[in-house]
């Protein structure tokens, strides 16, 4: 009988699963993830994977990984280094050493520390057996063996008897951090429900690594998080992605209007399709077109004949749709194109996060053509983006961009669920009447009629070329393109009137802000906290506006004496500002395809004070 | 299936179909007589109400066509207007949904869209004004152009095959192909009738002169002197037989077309290749397409072939019933809570 073993409480704990990108760790992680929620954590997880599908087994960049950060207490970034690694093979072990805690915990499946696979890795020598895990607490677990011998019983192939040994890890993990098998074994049951063997085996395996560890000597300490005090309700996990999904199907449902949907696949962008497509007993039309331009342009016929239509993408084929950008400008029709950024330029880092494709999104098109955009700033801030990125294009009749980006695409996050009722809801109003209808006649916040095809009397003709004011007719007169350039532009400024005031975190003014947009808003907002708890005075304010700015933006800017600006890029955000508002902005640009590091930014607020802490 | 015109009850009259817009092409320009000729049909062939047509287009000259009818036009951008048609036709399947486009719009910048808009069988009708020049341009070779066409772009010959755009609708699986000329306004009318009758993607390539940058470019097919010559007229059920005094008739060899003479009493009609414009197989509708880059062969109009299968707009409304049949209709609070939920007390 096993001695009882010590339960250690922490108020946080990161993990990171790396293997193979066969090895099923995004399954594995995302499952750990799953249970954590369910005992009430706060969590936040950032999926990181290879381009290739499969890459060679073995190699360093085949590995995939996941990490993930869990907290007793409010979290906003998956965590910057981890606490624990569990490493499948050499490979992953090398890949993700450097990055780990001193002092942290590595787990690593000892059967795959042969020859071939360290020299797979680039191992000259076994790091098991030299000083290369030296300050680490090393658990040598044979896991593939010990998943063999778990499953000796059932007929599975040596092959599918292999693909197990994730579950065995999975288990060996619940055991060490306290945490119930059941839900896992749940969706096992319902995932492989035509596959009882796979239902058995993959069961027996998460149960053997559980048991493993409640039986060796090797653990002699378990760890517990207590859940996380959160406002009551239903919480469920969830991707940026699938919010941003979720809600584009919530705007058709709140404005009555069918959703169109006109896409090309393209990571990290794909699953919004995969999605959407999913939800077809809500009337949601999703059109897989033969390219970007198709996905767009079809999209903006949608929105012609009076559906909610949006087109999803990432960087290159938002370059692809910039055409058509200027067509929706010109046409005046409500469109969402989203972006999930990604690593670039050109086919750049698929898999990875950036925040490079702002000023293609504000300015990237030929002429004056001014478009609304807004940036998600969490995973499930994409859900309500999604939203005001409809009701803005629908009131405005006019293309939006909406930004995310592949790190709060992927990453996850404990989302209360909202009422559908306490959600906002979205005028439409159609054109139907003939008397004084002209297709370029403005309302009062400038936006022209929605007159869709099928309308009686109301037969008109809209298009690119230039049109003139109120009548919606071709015109080339110098002065009426004067005027519709004004026009167009003052409709987009205008939407400040119509969107939150920047908000400031801490004192209104004062030594230094620190702002940034879109998806670093978890990172900034910890490393703000972490140096309040140092001393420093330090506010903070996140866009997720960014055409037009919140109408405060100049006067939030300058009560501060400087105001620091992290982005994934080299500094794009901060053009846009100081030109707008002649103020300056201390810039701090990493661009490595990864988050950015709590700790990076808190290292940048010391700098900006010089090393003083205000006092 | 009868080869028939059924002649709907007008709802519209041509009147109503003219727009207030002067029509700005040049003199002469083919493009007139197309407008002349659908605005005469339209109202024989539409049954649904006027605000229910919806003409779209992409960039050239051909492409100002929605400005001079009075129904529902959008002139997008270039090649793009069979993508933007099929998202109208998505939108709302209801809508007569037409595409006005050139030989540079269509086959050279929006090929890809051209070519999947056929795959689809999306219930679009796509008339392609052939001119085989870029006219508002003025005057570059376009993808239609002939091989050694001396233009501003190819001052010593043009260097390029020619695409054959019968052949390529056929290829992507068009289910209605056919071929008119702008001067023969009867058979343009006919042939725009049974484009508009077709339920699917309905592909009609129209000859058009380009009085300014390629006059005369289809002048052996329309001069009183050498069109009936030149030019063969395809009816279903019928030899096929061409000639000023119906002379010549086509013989298939195999797979080879060949002129016969049918005065000399070698051959007689029963020699002739008879034309069956539902022939499942889209062989000899190919084979019809390669007439025109044959020496000594006449140019086909009329309908190449016309098949019959479910449309991409047809498919995307039943499938969304069918999915409300099984999983009921769409509960918005149920899919945002997921599969997995936890609660906070």
């Amino acid at each position: 009988m096993a001695k009882k073993k010590e339960i250690q409480q922490l108020n946080e704990v990161t993990v990171r699963f790396a293997g193979d990108s066969g090895d099923g760790m995004q399954l594995t992680g995302s499952q750990f993830s799953n249970t954590t929620a369910f005992v009430g954590n706060d969590l936040n997880t950032l999926p990181d994977y290879p381009a290739e599908i499969r890459a060679p087994i073995g190699t360093v960049y085949g590995v995939s990984g996941f990490q993930l950060h869990f907290s007793s207490e409010d979290i906003h970034t998956p965590g910057d280094s981890p606490d624990v690694l569990v490493a499948m093979n050499p490979a992953a072990l090398k890949k993700n050493l450097s990055e780990v805690k001193k002092n942290g915990i590595l787990i690593l499946n000892s059967d795959t520390f042969d020859l071939k696979n360290l020299k797979l890795a680039g191992y000259p020598t076994n790091p098991l057996d030299d000083d290369t895990l030296e300050g680490y607490t090393v658990f040598k677990v044979p896991i593939s063996k010990l998943t063999e011998k778990a499953l000796e019983d059932t007929k599975l192939s040596n092959k599918d008897v292999a693909r197990c040994k994730n579950f065995f890890a999975l288990g060996l993990m619940y055991w060490l951090y306290n945490r119930p098998i059941d839900n896992t074994i749940k969706w096992i049951e319902e995932k492989f429900k035509k596959k009882p063997e796979y239902v058995e085996a993959n069961t027996l395996a998460l149960r053997a690594g559980y048991n493993y560890g409640d039986i060796t000597e090797a653990f002699t300490t378990r760890y517990s998080v207590e859940p996380a005090k959160l406002p009551k309700g239903t919480y469920r996990n969830i991707s940026g992605n699938e919010a941003t999904a979720l809600g584009f199907l919530a705007a058709s449902v709140r404005s009555g209007l069918p959703l169109y949907l006109g896409s090309y696949p393209i990571t990290p962008a794909s699953e919004i399709l995969q999605y959407l497509s999913s939800y077809k007993n809500f009337g949601v039309k999703t059109f897989q077109a033969e390219d970007e331009i198709a996905g767009i342009v079809s999209a903006i016929g949608a929105s012609y004949a009076g559906n909610l239509a949006i087109t999803s993408t990432s960087g290159p084929g938002l370059a692809l749709k910039t055409e058509a950008l200027g067509l929706a400008v010109m046409t005046e029709l409500p469109l969402v194109v989203i972006d999930v950024q990604r690593g670039g330029p050109s086919t750049g880092l698929p898999t990875k996060t950036e925040q490079a494709d702002l000023l293609q999104a504000v300015v990237g098109r030929n002429g004056e053509a001014p478009v609304a955009v807004l940036a998600a700033k969490t995973p499930r801030d994409c859900f309500y983006m999604a939203i005001e990125a409809s009701r803005i294009a629908i009131k405005y009749m006019t293309p939006v961009i909406l930004l995310t980006d592949g790190y709060i695409a992927n990453g996850t996050e404990p989302w209360r669920v909202p009422s559908v009722d306490s959600l906002p809801k979205i005028d439409v109003k159609f054109r139907k009447e003939k008397e004084g209808f002209y297709p370029y006649l403005r309302d009062e916040f400038l936006a022209r009629p929605w007159a869709i095809p099928g309308t009686p009397d109301l037969e008109h003709r809209i298009g690119g070329l230039e049109k003139a004011d109120i009548y919606g007719t071709v015109n080339y007169d110098p002065d009426n393109h004067n005027k519709m350039i004004h026009l167009r532009a003052e409709k987009i400024k205008n939407i400040e009137n119509d969107i939150p005031l920047l908000e400031v975190d801490g004192e209104q003014e004062g030594e230094l802000l620190v702002i940034g947009w879109g998806g670093t808003y978890g990172a900034i907002k910890e490393a703000v906290a972490k140096a309040r708890t140092l001393g420093y005075k330090v506010s903070q304010a996140h866009f997720q506006y960014v055409s037009p700015f919140p109408k405060n933006t100049g006067e939030v800017l300058k009560k501060f004496k400087k105001v620091l600006l992290p982005e994934i890029n080299l500094g794009q955000l901060a053009k846009l500002l100081r030109s707008e508002y002649l103020v300056d902005i201390i810039q701090f640009n990493v661009v490595r395809g990864l988050p950015f590091k709590v700790s990076d930014i808190t290292e940048k607020i010391k700098e900006v004070y010089g090393g003083k802490n205000g006092k | 299936m009868e080869n028939k015109i059924e002649i709907k009850t007008a709802k519209f009259t041509v009147k109503d179909l003219m727009s207030d817009q002067d029509v700005r092409w040049c003199p002469g320009c083919g493009d007139y007589s197309i407008l002349a000729q659908v605005q005469r049909t339209f109202p024989e062939i539409i049954d649904s109400p006027k605000e229910d047509i919806v003409w779209i287009s992409g960039i050239g000259c051909s492409s100002r066509f929605p400005y001079y009818m009075d129904t529902y036009g959008f002139h997008s951008i270039h090649g793009r207007a069979p993508a933007l048609a099929t998202g109208t036709k998505l939108a709302n399947p209801k809508l007569n949904v037409w595409v006005a486009t050139g030989d540079g719009d269509l086959l050279s910048i929006g090929g890809n869209h051209f070519i999947h808009a056929c795959r689809r069988n999306i219930d679009l009708k796509i008339i392609l004004f052939n001119n085989r020049i870029y006219g508002l341009t003025k005057g570059q070779y376009s993808p239609t152009s002939e091989k050694g066409k001396v233009t501003k772009t190819t001052p010593y010959g043009s260097i390029d095959y020619p695409f054959n755009p019968t052949m390529l609708a056929t290829g992507s699986e068009a289910t209605f192909v056919a071929r008119s000329i702008d001067r023969n306004t009867k058979h343009l009318q006919e042939m725009i009738k049974r484009a508009g009758l077709h339920k699917g993607t309905a592909f009609l390539e129209v000859y058009q002169n380009c009085s300014i940058f390629n006059d005369g470019a289809f002048a052996l097919l329309t001069d009183k002197e050498t069109k009936d010559d030149n030019v063969l007229v395809l009816e279903h059920g019928k030899p096929m037989i061409f000639g000023k005094n119906a002379d010549k008739g086509i013989k298939l060899d195999g797979f080879t077309p060949r002129v016969v003479d049918l005065t000399s009493g070698q051959y007689s009609k029963d020699d002739l290749w008879i034309h069956d414009e539902f022939d499942e197989s889209p062989v000899r509708a190919t084979i019809l397409s390669t007439f025109t880059e044959v020496p000594g062969l006449p140019t086909p109009i009329g309908v190449f072939r016309q098949v019959f299968k479910p449309t991409y707009d047809e498919g995307m409304v039943a499938q969304i019933e069918d999915v409300k049949k099984k999983k009921g209709e769409g509960d918005l609070a149920k899919v945002l809570l997921g599969a997995n939920t936890w609660e906070v007390n």
